[in-house]
Formats: C-alpha cells, structure tokens, sequence
C-alpha cells in the first residue's frame, strides 16, 4: 500500500512540477520551499509562544473562539432579537455579559494577523495568490476551501476548540480532551485523505 | 509565581497581553509554514510533515516547560486552564475537523496566518468558519442533547490513563522523536524536493537524543508536591528542624480571647473536620499549601498559622511545609488535637501541669471549657459557609 502510494506520488510529483510552471495563480514547487525556517526550530519556539501564554496568563492560544465571537457579533447586530433568544447564542447575551468582541481570543487572533502580516513581510511572501493542488481550478479549491471551513467551524464547537485552542493547548497541559482532539483530528485527516487526493497530489 | 491573570495583570491588560502573544503566535506560524495550504495538506499524503514536526515539538516544549516551572514551584499548574473533557463530543468534533482539514486545507489559526499574507483560499476558509459556526448555532437546539453528553471535567490525560504525570511525558517524548524519524524517512521517499534532506544529521541526531534524555529526567522526577510532602514528614527532618509548638492552654486561652491574629489549620481529612472541629479552623489538605488560593491566607505574618492534626508530628511536617514555602509564624499544638480534645474539651479530670498555678489552671480550663464547647457549637449551628469565589481563569475556545 505504502509502496503503491509512493509510486503514484512520485508519478504525480513531476506531473505536479510540470503543470507548476505552466500555471501562473500557483505556487511553483520552487516557491513552495524557500526560506522556511527549519520545522523543529519553528516547533520549538511555537512551544515557547504557548508556554509563555500559559505562564502569564494561565491559559492556551486559540483560533475558533474568535470565529465564533465574531459569528455571535455578526448574528446580533443583524438580529438582536433572534441572537438572543437562541438556544446556543443566547447564553453569549445578556445583562452585564461584555461584547463578545471584547475577549482575550479576537485580541489574540488580531495579534495573529498582524503577525503573520509581518512574517510575510520579512520573509517577502506577500502575494494574493490561490494555492492549490496541482490538478485543482482556483474556483474548486474556494468551493473546498469555504466546505473546509465551515466543516472546521462546525466541529470545533462540538470539540470545544480547534487544533490551535483544543489540541495544541490541551496536550500542552496534559488534558485528556486535548489529545482526544488531537488523535480524531489527525486521524480522521489519515483515514479520509485517499479519498480526497485528488485536491492536493 | 505563574499564572499572573487575574492577580497581577488585569481583565484589561489582558487584552493587550493577548494581542502581543497573538504576534508571536502569528509570525511563528507564518514562519514555520503553516501559511501554506500544500504544505498543511501534505502531511496527510507524506509529501511534507512539515505540520507534524512543527506541531509536535511545539506540544512536547510547551509540556516540558509546563512541567519544569511546575516543579520549580514558578508556576502553580492547578490554577492553569485544563480544557474539560466531553468525550463523545470531542470525537465527533475532531473527526468532523479533520474532514475539513483535509478538504480546506486549513486549520482555523492557520487559515488567519494565510489571509494575512494574501492567499485567497484562506480567506475563503475564514468565511467558510464563519458559516459554519451560524450553522452550527441555528441548528444547536438538534444536537444539544450530544453536545453536553459525556462530561468528564477537567481531567488529565495521565489520570485517565491510570499512569503517572512522568511516565506519560515519556511516552510522548518517545512517540513524537520515534514520530520523527520515521515520517522523515516516508518523506525522503515520496518527494525527492524535500526539505528534509537538507537537514543537519547530526545535529537532529543530538537533539532526539537530548530530547529523550528530557523525558527520562520527567521519568524519575518524583512528583514536585508528593516529594516535598514526603521530606517534610519524614522523621529526621523533624528532628533536624526544630518548631513552635503552642501549648494546649495557650490555644485554650486564644480561643476564648478571640485573638483574631490567630488562623487554625486543620489538615485532617474532610470527614474528620465535619466530625469535630476547632472554632474558626479551616480545613485545608497538605496538598493545597501549594494552591494559589491560600497564598493570601498563609502570607499574612502578624497572624499566628497554628496546624492541628492528630498528632504533633504531623502537625510539625505541616508547619515546615508552610516554612519551606516561604511563609512564617506558624506552630503546632502540642500534642495534636487528641491532646487538646482530653485537656480542654472531655475530661471534667483535671490533667496537671505540675506547676504552683495549677488551681488556677484548673479554673481556667473549666471555664474554657464550657465558652469553647459553646463556640464549637455555635459553629455547628451556622450552615457551612460558601467557599469564597475565586476568580478562576477563563480559557478555551
């Protein structure tokens, strides 16, 4: 199975390359690999980032919160009445409960971007560009990507978190939901990518 | 000591201490990688384990530092969020999130990472997020019922396991560098432009091997609150430290005072505390000197900390506790709460001090007697107070 597969990619590896050069909204396989800082390095201060978020302020980073925080801002400015009275917005309103744009998590994940805004910048990778598998039309992949997404949204809330607030966060502090999350995340990813390769070898 | 939210760094502040560590998250992410869709992707088709490597060695450093501050008594790890555990539900999300993850190509943070630096199908997986959690909120009435199913609270993976704090840091030290090595020889082979060939073998070589030598020291690290509990009850640790024990009448006399630079503690067990208990004592474990939550308790130094327990020596391991942890004025009672139980509380017999004030001893514990025994009754009577409401750090997504 392994040995097929290895095969195959190999076969689509240089498929992939050719088809690179010839298309414009992709990233070349020679762009793909410039100047990224070496992976255990990047690991290594990644982990420093979330300990030192861990030891000021006892708590992991995070990234679905701020969506929902900006779902439940977006629901309430267009609906107050519905936001409200909905059984899962709801408890997000109320007398005395702050703006839901007021937490720690849209602080953080503002943070995020600027962050990232400035990496590109040093690391001269500011480009709008569509990245996508070699065989994949720019408008497939916004139609996977917007599914991708959404499907993201929708888990996180019933795991309580993503990779980032979930998984990551949790295994650093050794709770059990954390490496729960972070087993059905990457092994459901293993179990489905067959399926899907189409979308990205 | 760590956490400093909510002590020293406010709910507003906070904020701020968000954006910049939003910052780092953001430009290490970027730099790592993770703004790249094919990249993220490639981990679950062995071209690239970039994700992998990154997500891993971040996990086991956090950890690691979590662990080593936690020891060095920097950082109180009870008072950090541990997100809680719903079982099922963690599952499904996670099984549902990794579907996405293979489709979109993203995950939430790395998606942000992406729009900023201007790929289109980031900003197509923002908004897809964005839908999906409105669907998910229009739709919760349907799945309520299994989004609250399977509680299990803020447990720890080690106690779920049934394994020690050091041992499962091991493991995963020793499953993420055995992860590593292998996954780079799978890469190696399925993509001849991997950056992994450009690895300096030796010192990755080096790194495993100080990584692992990491994790045997979490093995024999005997856990940083049972060791220093254990020292400090040891018998010839009490005889090498010497304390202040208060004498029965002294407290006796105290008590009936209402000296109020006077805080009992008793380190019994719960049940026994609820059977008898001294006027104004609290009941706080061994264990929980180390909490956060009694610091403002234990610190005030003009209050005398005396430690009740069923026997002195007891008594005495819990004050050198106290001691070690940095706090002062504190003292055992002689001879444990039997002791004061016998003297003061039972016996209409008259224990002798052997002094020439001994009738006045005797009038004195009669009278204590019955004031204490009121006041111990009194407390019986008063519902037992609400524990004061500490703020607790918020966290989670």
């Amino acid at each position: 199975m392994l040995l097929y597969r290895t095969r195959v990619s190999h076969h689509h590896r240089i498929e992939r390359d050719l088809q690179s050069e010839s298309n414009d909204h992709r990233l070349r396989g020679s762009e793909m690999n410039t100047k990224y800082m070496n992976p255990y390095l990047a690991g290594f201060f990644l982990g420093l980032v979330l300990l030192a978020t861990i030891f000021i302020t006892g708590r992991g980073l995070g990234a679905s919160g701020a969506v929902k925080d900006v779902v439940l801002t977006t629901v309430h400015a267009i609906a107050p009445a519905h936001a409200e009275h909905s059984t899962f917005f709801g408890s997000y309103f109320g007398e005395g409960k702050e703006s839901p744009m007021k937490s720690w998590l849209v602080f953080e994940v503002i943070g995020v971007l600027i962050g990232a805004f400035i990496s590109g910048l040093v690391s001269d990778r500011l480009k709008v560009v569509t990245e996508s598998g070699p065989r994949v039309q720019p408008k497939l992949r916004w139609i996977f990507a917007v599914i991708g997404g959404a499907l993201f949204g929708a888990g996180a809330q019933f795991a309580r978190g993503c990779t980032s607030g979930a998984a990551l966060s949790g295994m650093a502090v050794l709770s059990t939901a954390g490496f729960i999350a972070m087993l059905a995340i990457f092994g459901t990813g293993f179990a489905v990518a067959y399926f899907f390769r189409k979308l990205w070898i | 000591m760590g956490p400093f939210v909510p002590d020293l760094i406010s709910d507003q502040l906070n904020l701020i201490v968000a954006l910049i560590l939003g910052i780092a998250f953001g430009f290490v992410l970027e730099q790592a990688g993770f703004s790249s869709s094919r990249r993220l992707a490639g981990v679950f088709y062995g071209y690239d384990f970039t994700v992998l490597r990154v997500f891993f060695t971040a996990a086991v450093t956090a950890m690691s530092g979590i662990l080593l501050l936690g020891y060095a008594g920097l950082l109180d790890t009870e008072a950090i969020y541990i997100n809680p555990t719903w079982l099922w539900p963690a599952v499904v999300g996670g099984a549902i999130m990794g579907l996405g993850f293979v489709l979109g190509g993203y995950c939430p943070g790395t998606s942000v990472c992406a729009a900023a630096i201007g790929k289109v199908d980031a900003m197509f997986f923002v908004g897809g997020g964005l839908l999906g959690v409105f669907v998910f909120g229009e739709m919760f009435p349907l799945f309520k019922t299994f989004f609250n199913s399977t509680a299990l609270g803020p447990v720890r993976v080690y106690d779920s396991l049934g394994i020690s704090g050091g041992l499962f840091a091991f493991i995963l030290i020793a499953v993420a560098v055995s992860a590593f090595a292998i996954t780079t020889i799978i890469e190696r082979k399925v993509n001849s432009a991997s950056l992994s060939r450009d690895f300096n073998l030796s010192k990755h070589r080096l790194a495993a091997i100080g990584v692992l030598a990491l994790g045997l020291v979490f093995l024999v690290l005997p856990e940083r609150k049972a060791h220093m509990i254990s020292t400090v009850s040891s018998a010839g640790y009490v005889a090498a430290h010497p304390v202040k024990v208060m004498p029965v009448d002294e407290l006796a006399y105290l008590l009936v005072d209402k000296e109020t630079r006077l805080q009992m503690v008793d380190i019994r067990s719960p049940e026994q505390f609820a059977k008898l208990a001294l006027p104004g004592s609290r009941n706080i474990s061994l264990r929980d000197f180390f909490s956060k939550d009694n610091t403002a308790l234990f610190s005030q130094r003009h209050v005398k900390k005396v430690i009740v327990a069923d026997d002195e020596a007891q008594e005495k391991a819990g004050c050198l506790l106290l001691q070690s942890l940095g706090y002062e004025n504190v003292a055992a009672l002689e001879g444990g709460l039997p002791t004061f139980k016998h003297v003061i509380l039972d016996s209409t017999a008259f224990v002798p001090t052997g002094s020439r004030w001994d009738n006045d001893v005797k009038t004195f514990r009669q009278t204590a007697r019955a004031e204490i025994a009121r006041m111990i009754d009194a407390g019986k009577n008063i519902a037992p107070k609400a524990v004061k409401t500490e703020k607790k750090i918020k966290g989670g997504c």
